[in-house]
């Protein structure tokens, strides 16, 4: 499928500099250590996920990484764009989806959409292009004049992604993409975001779901207790066994039980 | 069950009051405060039982309507008061019905007003300590007060959810609520102005309350103590009825409400239609002050500042009316002014999380303050300007425009400034998006109190120059120095608005992740 976000940037293709290199990341907040040393590359042009057991410091490593949050120790780089030294040229380069923050939802789909292409800094007209082409890729036309408040979930995370695309960013750090999201939406980003990757732009998604990013990943890490467990191409981690298998191995924790009994009804 | 609802009540105000010492502080000290008015109220009562019956009469009949109508009308513009056992979170569980009003009504006793109000509401045996059968009677009359208070509050806030259906209606009604609210006192005022002395009206006021709802249980002792047999047990059987009616209004629309959430319906825009995001220079600070202005007018946090543009002028006229001077009319373009160019101090605690949007976009933070501020200068100066121009014609003080004008636009420019800086730095706990307006998340009342009288305490201080210049040309009647004065307004305004907006820029472009979350800890 021709992307038409993707219409800059896709010259460097492979110039040996990693789209996210991350060294000796750490972060604590009060007595919880949220990332506790992490160093991780995502080669460019790679479609990348993220996988850990909840509160394993996905979403904290992916807002370090993005700008959102500053580390308490590490260096973070995109493109060679070292991020915490170089904010506003990093953020240029980044589209980011984050779980858990509000909206500017008084707005229509078709505004948000615009307000966030325009605060990056492109014209109205460049922006309202794009805006039209990313309703209609992810089946938004109809819901385009409705305030984002009345969304649904499914619908709020899709305007969300398509306020991460709209300035064409060479990197898509998107955090928990498919939460909530119809199965045929999820398909529909699914297309988008490998027509994205092909073209030269790179994806770090964060998930839960195994089978998801093992079918649509080439790339994933292991992350728990603000460590990485493992990372390295699908097949590397994964070793023969289902991605699903190898992380309850990695993670640990699993429990071989039927469940109390009381809790068998028949 | 009823316990158990108890015991979760008071576990959800400890674990919130855990979350940040502060909010504790805020609690202690609104405790302290309701603890000061129940020792006051304590003592009035117990030294009323020396005066005459005529006088405790009236003040306890009076208060306790106050007490009623305040409990009732207060869930209706501030509906966070106390929403700890929210019932649409409860209907998951099967909690019988009647076990989960009871739960409601005795857990909504125990909180803190609830249990001042009927601390003093006991305490009104205490007039009647020589006369213990009248004590009696005013404890059980004092708690059916309060149980009326309670659920009347109980009620108001499940009917005003089971009504309004929509969204707009919803967030929109309780602002139209507070306009006559506001004026009720300058109304009061007026119309008992005619009467010479006030408390001359009060007994008779006082009578014709008590065959009120409001005030009949609160009759009852003193109608006893009078020796009115006949009136005491019609006012009781009234207050009983009130009582049962409010409690089975309650029980009826919490049930309707249990069954049918709240659904909303909204407008559906035409495609293709920016709205100002269409209008407004090709610029980020343009975006921004399109969505800035586009909030001011959906986002009913932000309607309800505007609620100070007509407010103001009425107030201002009752005032002048009183003093039989129009002079003091004069003030009310400084006074919007200082309150619109202010409004936008808690900008960026409105956005809460949604900053996020312009911190991953890369903005420079003098472009997010320039575009807040020409959205509220799109409206902001046009008012102040014409209030200023309104009240000179008014009040006839044509000669004093000037100056009044420099005073205004001062005002309005420095309080910009002031706002552009203070919001980069401060994060207020305010309302979520989409909650009532006026409702205050625990411990907003310190720390906004604190912050706000910081920056008007400022923001008096920057305007100064101002205010002499124009008392020295009402005083002087020179022509000139009110000319200076305009002067020294918009530019010393311009020059501090300036200042402001770089200073707060410069904050958020070093800050704004740190900014955002301080905001994430609001939730």
């Amino acid at each position: 499928m021709p992307d038409p976000n993707v219409t800059q940037q896709n010259s460097s293709q492979d110039d040996g500099v990693p789209a996210l290199s991350i060294r000796g990341l750490r972060k604590r907040f009060g007595d919880k250590v949220a990332v506790d040393g992490i160093d991780l590359d995502v080669p460019a042009g790679s479609f990348y996920g993220l996988v850990g057991p909840n509160g394993a410091g996905k979403t904290t490593t992916l807002s370090m990484a993005t700008g959102l949050l500053r580390p308490d120790a590490g260096e973070i780089s995109i493109h060679g764009v070292d991020v915490w030294r170089n904010l506003i040229e990093a953020k240029r380069l980044v589209g980011v989806l984050s779980d858990g923050v509000r909206l500017f939802d008084r707005l229509t789909g078709e505004q948000l959409v615009t307000y966030s292409g325009l605060l990056s800094g492109m014209s109205r007209d460049t922006v309202s292009e794009r805006v039209a082409d990313l309703l209609r890729l992810l089946d938004l036309d109809s819901a385009a004049g409705t305030l984002v408040v009345d969304y649904s979930a499914g619908m709020t995370k899709k305007i969300a992604l398509a306020c991460a695309l709209v300035h064409a960013p060479r990197l898509l750090a998107l955090d928990e993409p498919f939460e909530s999201v119809d199965p045929v939406s999820a398909a529909n980003i699914r297309d988008i975001l490998q027509g994205y990757v092909r073209s030269g732009g790179t994806v770090i998604v964060s998930s839960h779901a195994m089978d998801l990013v093992q079918r649509m990943c080439d790339h994933v890490a292991v992350i728990a207790a603000g460590r990485v467990l493992a990372a390295g191409t699908i097949d590397e981690v994964r070793g023969g066994s289902t991605l699903e298998d190898r992380f309850v191995e990695l993670v640990g924790g699993r429990h071989h039980a039927e469940g109390p009994e009381w809790l068998r009804i028949s | 069950m009823v316990a158990h609802l108890l015991r979760l009540r008071l576990l959800v105000l400890k674990n919130s009051l855990l979350r940040s010492p502060w909010q504790l502080v805020a609690v202690i000290i609104g405790g302290l405060y309701g603890l000061g008015l129940l020792l006051f109220a304590v003592i009035g009562l117990f030294t009323l039982s020396g005066a005459p019956i005529e006088l405790s009469r009236t003040i306890v009949i009076l208060a306790g309507s106050a007490a009623v109508l305040g409990w009732i009308i207060i869930p209706l513009i501030a509906s966070g008061v106390d929403q700890t056992l929210d019932p649409a979170r409860l209907v998951t569980f099967p909690i019988p019905f009647n076990q989960l009003l009871l739960g409601l009504a005795v857990s909504g006793v125990l909180g803190v007003p609830g249990i001042v109000t009927l601390l003093a509401a006991l305490a009104t045996a205490g007039t009647w300590w020589r006369h213990p059968v009248i004590a009696l009677v005013a404890m059980l009359c004092g708690v059916i007060g309060t149980l009326t208070c309670v659920i009347g509050a109980r009620m108001v806030t499940t009917l005003s959810s089971s009504f309004s259906s929509g969204r707009r209606f919803r967030e929109i009604g309780s602002i139209i609520l507070f306009i006559p609210l506001v004026l009720l006192g300058p109304i009061i005022i007026s119309v008992t102005s005619g009467i010479r002395n006030v408390a001359d009206a009060l007994p008779g006021f006082a009578g014709a309350l008590s065959w009120t709802p409001l005030g009949a249980i609160w009759a009852v002792p003193s109608e006893i103590a009078r020796g009115s047999y006949g009136p005491a047990a019609i006012k009781f059987l009234i207050g009983i009825v009130v009582l049962l009616a409010v409690a089975l209004l309650w029980r009826r629309s919490l049930a309707i409400a249990l069954v049918k959430p709240a659904h909303t319906a909204s407008k559906q825009r035409a495609r293709g239609k920016l709205g100002l995001l269409g209008l407004v220079p090709d610029r980020p600070w343009g975006a921004v002050a399109a969505r800035s202005l586009t909030y001011w007018v959906r986002d009913p946090r932000y309607a309800r500042q505007l609620l100070i543009v007509p407010v103001v002028p009425v107030l201002m006229y009752f005032y002048s009316h009183n003093e039989q001077s129009l002079g003091v009319l004069v003030a009310m373009a400084p006074i919007v002014a200082l309150f619109l160019s202010l409004s936008i101090f808690t900008d960026l605690s409105y956005d809460g999380t949604a900053f996020a949007t312009h911190v991953a976009s890369g903005i420079r933070g003098a472009d997010d303050r320039i575009g807040r501020v020409v959205a509220l200068a799109t409206f902001s100066l046009p008012i102040v300007v014409i209030f200023s121009i309104a009240s000179v014609w008014a009040a006839d003080l044509w000669r004093l425009l000037p100056a009044l004008l420099g005073l205004s636009l001062g005002t309005l420019l420095t309080g910009f400034g002031i706002s552009s800086f203070s919001s980069a730095i401060v994060a207020v706990p305010v309302p979520a998006p989409g909650d009532n307006p006026f409702k205050s998340p625990p411990g907003a009342g310190f720390t906004t109190t604190l912050t706000t009288f910081a920056t008007w305490g400022i923001l008096a201080v920057l305007v100064i120059p101002e205010v002499v210049l124009l008392i020295v040309t009402a005083a002087t009647q020179q022509a000139l120095i009110g000319w200076i004065g305009l002067v020294v307004g918009v530019v010393l305004g311009s020059v501090l608005m300036v200042v402001g907006i770089r200073l707060g820029g410069r904050r958020l472009d070093l800050g704004s992740s740190e900014m955002l979350v301080r905001l994430q800890r609001q939730r």
